[in-house]
């Protein structure tokens, strides 16, 4: 991706930003120039405001990838899933912070401001949204080594502060 | 003493989920883990997912901040981030941070480097600019995602985090009454441009360099202040590892239950530039009105800076709840492998690459 293209897509990518019609109060992400909703297109004409996502969604649908896009290969397996939003949109984003094993329809998540990937090691590093687990969701991850676990439960025992 | 009434606005603190212990270091290379991490009273660091670096942790932790405090990021007209692992040598951390929050474009912001402080020396800027009322809010973040150099003492402890201090002059949840600095030309840690991994001076790191400026800056802080240990109900060092801020605290006077919430690197690791606002995250947490601080940073390179605090009745009613609690972090955390750390923070490298 050209360093201009992502610049262009950076109110979107790092902010949500996204639109609404004043006509219908239909809310669009990414922003659209007219609204399809709105009977005739003409109505809303001039009449798209910007308007930011809060974040907050709950997963709609997910998939698990096991072959990883060029620069997520660290990343595998990771969930790609589709989020709705209070607002209306529906997003495609990654979900972390969370075993996919863990991930289910419903979850509620909340935007996390990540790196998305790089272009190559000189390149420019490109950041935007992912979405993760809702603090209130209660979501944990398991452990990714028992041994350390052990070693972590031991260590805390000892240090445990009162 | 800063003749106009500045102080902390709001805070946020951000700490990666992912933990490793030194055990787990420890038998990768062959050296008993359980005593370096008793040594270093290390029980866990903390490790950035491979998506994570300065610029995300300084973002996630100014968010929660300007959501607490309920401030409108237009209104903030400077914006520094301390670290010394900024994820570009050229190219400001600082810009997409404010741009991430939507601070941007009406406002001044740059990246700050002096190894461990760079943070606490981005808020004696953001004072002087508040108080010269030059802007309404500056902004100070202190983040890190540092490495030590495989199998170095320094991998038992070096982790990633960070807090976000929004500088102010109303609504303030705690006056700064005083800053002190002490700076001084010693070489007890650096990274030549181009070097992936710092080098240290091993014990030289202790006695001149952490100790002598640390001790002389604190000690200045209270002489200026006219204060002594025992007018502070929280004190806060910098701290590279559990042990070096416990035995400074002890020097000055410091009883255990005054670092009690100061100290939270034994949990989460060596934050650098986000070492002392974690701390002091963390007390900020804890708080009561009228509760007095006193907060010492250290770089290397070195030098210290010093405040003075005192907790105002407006903490009562700030909205700690919104977002993570120190102590959230300092409690949770998911173990990692040494192997799973490894290809996270980029010592595994993948074929042709």
């Amino acid at each position: 991706m050209t360093v201009a293209r992502f610049w262009r897509e950076t109110p979107r990518r790092y902010n949500l930003g996204g639109n609404r019609c004043s006509a219908c109060s239909t809310v669009y992400f990414p922003p659209r120039a007219v609204c399809p909703t709105c009977q005739t297109h003409r109505q809303s004409l001039g009449k798209m405001e910007p308007f930011t996502l809060s974040g907050d969604g709950e997963v709609y649908s997910f998939s698990v990838v096991h072959e990883g896009a060029e620069g997520f290969e660290m990343q595998v397996p990771y969930v790609l899933a589709l989020i709705k939003t209070p607002e209306g949109p529906l997003l495609t984003g990654q979900v972390v912070d969370i075993t996919p094993a863990d991930v289910h329809i419903g979850m509620r998540v909340h935007a996390a401001f990540r790196k998305l990937r790089e272009d190559g090691r000189a390149g420019v590093i490109h950041y935007g949204y992912k979405f993760a687990p809702s603090r209130e969701s209660g979501a944990s991850e398991p452990t990714a080594s028992p041994a350390s676990q052990e070693a972590l439960a031991r260590a805390a025992a000892r240090t445990a502060r009162t | 003493m800063t003749e106009e009434k500045v102080g902390i606005v709001s805070y946020g603190a951000y700490v990666p989920r992912y933990r490793i212990t030194p055990q787990e270091i420890g038998q990768v290379w062959g050296t008993d883990g359980a005593a370096m991490g008793k040594g270093l009273n290390v029980v866990r660091k903390s490790v950035p997912s491979p998506d994570e670096d300065t610029i995300t942790i300084s973002t996630e932790a100014l968010r929660i901040a300007l959501t607490r405090g309920k401030i409108n990021p237009r209104d903030i007209g400077a914006l520094y981030v301390g670290s010394e692992s900024h994820p570009y040598a050229v190219k400001p951390t600082a810009t997409v941070v404010a741009q991430a929050v939507g601070a941007t474009p009406y406002l001044t912001a740059a990246d700050f480097e002096f190894a461990c402080k760079a943070g606490t020396a981005a808020i004696q800027t953001c004072m002087g600019m508040v108080a010269s009322k030059m802007i309404t809010y500056g902004v100070a973040i202190g983040a890190d995602t540092s490495q030590g150099a495989p199998g170095d003492a320094l991998e038992y402890s070096a982790s990633a985090g960070g807090a976000a201090l929004v500088i102010g002059r109303e609504n303030l949840i705690a006056e700064i009454n005083a800053t002190e600095s002490f700076t001084t030309d010693t070489p007890d840690f650096w990274r030549r441009e181009g070097q992936r991994y710092p080098s240290h001076g091993g014990r030289f790191t202790g006695e001149p360099a952490y100790f002598r400026h640390v001790g002389e800056c604190g000690r200045r802080m209270m002489e200026r202040a006219q204060t002594s240990p025992q007018n502070y109900q929280h004190v806060v060092f910098h701290q590279p590892n559990g042990k070096f801020p416990q035995r400074i605290g002890k020097s000055m006077g410091f009883s255990d239950q005054q670092m009690k919430y100061g100290l939270v690197t034994p949990w989460v690791g060596n934050t650098y530039s986000g070492a002392a606002l974690l701390g002091l995250a963390n007390v900020l947490d804890h708080a009561k009105a009228g509760d007095r601080v006193l907060v010492v940073g250290y770089g290397s390179g070195a030098g210290s800076d010093a405040f003075d605090l005192t907790v105002t009745d407006r903490i009562e009613g700030f909205d700690r709840q919104h977002g993570p609690p120190v102590q959230e972090f300092l409690d949770g955390g998911v173990p990692l492998s040494y192997a799973m750390y490894a290809k996270f923070r980029g010592k595994i490298h993948l074929g042709g690459s």
